[in-house]
């Protein structure tokens, strides 16, 4: 048995999932693995060091890494060095990213969060991939392969802000169920494809159309090849944005099999889950799309404030549109200790739906006092706009970084966590990170 | 009697042939740990190694430390192994440790699941289920905001 060098999980993945792999678990990379799975054998070497089988762990995506081993006193994890997904879940694959990891300002692929309903399809063959537009409120039915798209209609790229509409949700009292996200169910990435709005205009829309609806070709967890996993949508205003694209390319690269490979909607601003991954077909409808997933307590919240913990009435719930106003401080990591009176850079990313952030301020006196931040504009509408600013620590102690950003409405960021909902959506409070000045 | 007497000088060097055994001792026992710490499978058949990895696999199904069953990841109580074996046939028990809530709340993610994600009638065994989770995982009072915890603090360059 070869003896493994002592390296940091962390530190390895930093270098890259595949080398990663390959060194850690003796991953090869087979033409099937290049969509991104972990062979038995690399599994069942995980498995030994995590002490327990890696549940599902055919349909583990490389790039994750199973939280039980992040978090591990193990000595292949290096801490301070994590490059890592944080693992919600496993059945199905849910995982957030660090808030510091999302400091670029278009986010890579490998590190984009994952939020799955159900199991990803397993075979994809990218040349009969087929996309059907029908509807009750379609003029006729059409359908288009992955090459019919690209060379009929035209292309665009776009940098599309996508966060989870239960991003945040570990906050909120009494707890919600679900996922428990923290901060890092977010990310901006550059989509190409065509526009939604180009197809749907092929096909034609009759007058009386309402909404869209999409279907995937991911299965329901329970087995039953019948049930739809989750199909939502958006109204047809929503759907008929410039923005709106139906998208085979993320970051120039084809999309990962865990984001929606080979083809998705992405729709900036609202929660993602408008967002249909692996699509197969978009239904133009003459009323509300009644998709699982658009229908009870799900995706919604409550029409008025209501109390923490009360029981609404699922007539008085309604569905989640624009994301609300937010901000990422994703440089310095959380945890930074500062000698002396060092001035050093603060900075992160501000997004608020459909509108734009007009100001972004930060505190580092637990609010008592507000600082602007430079605030760039988007690079196109919906992607996520770039804030930085100088801090200087006024003396020895402990000290938060609290974030804020403001949109064109006015409307702020609060402090402390916005309005219960029974699912623990829309969550936008303050980021905040700690920070320590040491002097000598 | 003389420092230099032949007694004191037999039993000197006794000491000295003993001292230099144990010595060869301590020595072999160096080279024996090293050796250890290098390869631990050092003296073992190779079958023997691959055996002893199967019943570490099988050993830590069973694993439990600080009252946490290991490989589930559930607290060890009354219940938790129908809660294991009914739960994550469909989905990772990562969802149910993640969770809070208090009898009524996990009565209701119940009959959701029902409803919605094809879970069967539990019969007797609804009961001790709820009972465990709301027990084990039950809603913990947490203020408007928490403190900022588990920080990992470094140095910035």
């Amino acid at each position: 048995m070869a003896k493994k060098k002592k390296i940091g999980v962390g530190e390895l993945y930093n270098k890259g999932s595949k080398i990663a792999n390959e060194e850690l678990w003796g991953e090869k990379y087979s033409d099937f693995s290049r969509r991104g799975f972990l062979s038995s054998s690399a599994l069942l070497a995980m498995g030994t060091l995590l002490g327990g089988k890696v549940v599902f762990g055919e349909n583990m995506p490389s790039e994750l890494i199973p939280a039980g081993l992040k978090d591990s006193d193990n000595e292949f994890f290096i801490p301070g060095k994590s490059g890592d997904l944080i693992i919600l879940n496993d059945k199905p694959w849910n995982a957030e990213t660090p808030p510091h990891l999302l400091d670029h300002k278009v986010t890579p692929s490998d590190i984009m969060f994952v939020r799955n309903n159900g199991v990803p399809p397993e075979e994809i063959n990218v040349s009969t991939w087929k996309l059907t537009i029908e509807g009750e409120s379609a003029e006729t039915t059409k359908s288009y392969t992955i090459a019919e798209l690209k060379s009929r209609f035209k292309q665009y790229t776009y940098n599309l802000t996508l966060e989870c509409g239960g991003n945040g949700r570990s906050e909120f009292n009494p707890a919600a169920k679900g996922n428990q996200w923290t901060l890092g169910a977010v990310g901006c990435s550059a989509w190409t494809g065509v526009r939604l709005k180009d197809v749907l205009e092929d096909v034609g829309i009759k007058s009386n159309a309402v909404y869209i609806g999409y279907y995937g070709a991911d299965t329901h967890l329970s087995g039953d090849s019948n049930k739809v996993v989750i199909s939502r949508g958006v109204p047809i205003a929503k759907a008929m944005e410039e923005e709106g694209l139906i998208a085979w390319s993320m970051n120039g690269e084809d999309i990962p099999v865990m984001n929606g490979y080979p083809l998705r909607l992405v729709i900036g601003g609202w929660p993602a889950s408008v967002s249909g991954k692996w699509l197969t077909k978009i239904a133009i409808r003459d009323k509300v799309h009644d998709g699982p997933k658009m229908d009870g307590y799900s995706y919604r919240v409550p029409k008025y404030p209501v109390a923490p913990g009360t029981k609404v009435p699922e007539e008085d719930m309604k569905i989640i549109e624009s994301m609300p106003v937010k901000s990422l401080i994703t440089y310095p990591k959380t945890g930074a200790v500062i000698k002396g009176n060092k001035t050093f850079e603060v900075r992160g990313h501000a997004w608020a739906g459909d509108l734009l952030v007009n100001e972004m301020n930060i505190s580092f006196d637990f609010g008592a006092t507000w600082e602007k931040c430079l605030l760039e504009k988007p690079v196109n509408r919906l992607a996520w706009q770039h804030w930085k600013t100088k801090v200087t620590l006024p003396e020895e102690g402990y000290y938060e970084i609290w974030a804020k950003a403001t949109d064109s409405n006015g409307k702020s960021q609060p402090i402390i966590v916005p309005g219960w909902n029974p699912k623990g959506y829309l969550n936008n409070a303050s980021h905040r990170i700690a920070v320590k000045r040491i002097d000598d | 009697m003389s420092e230099y007497s032949p007694e004191n000088i037999k039993y000197a060097k006794g000491v000295v042939k003993y001292f230099n055994r144990l010595l060869a001792l301590i020595g072999v026992l160096i080279i024996f740990i090293i050796t250890q710490l290098v390869n631990p499978d050092f003296l073992k058949p190779q079958s023997e190694v691959e055996f002893t990895q199967l019943v570490e696999e099988v050993d830590a199904e069973n694993l439990i430390e600080n009252g946490i069953h290991v490989s589930s990841g559930l607290i060890v109580d009354e219940g938790y192994e129908l809660v294991m074996n009914t739960c994550s046939g469909c989905h990772s028990l990562k969802l149910v440790t993640q969770n809070k809530g208090n009898k009524a709340d996990w009565k209701e993610v119940i009959v959701w699941m029902q409803e919605t994600q094809k879970l069967w009638d539990l019969g007797p065994t609804e009961g001790p289920i709820i009972a465990y989770l709301a027990k084990n995982y039950g809603q913990s009072k947490k203020g408007r905001r928490m403190n900022l915890e588990n920080i990992e603090w470094y140095e910035l360059e």
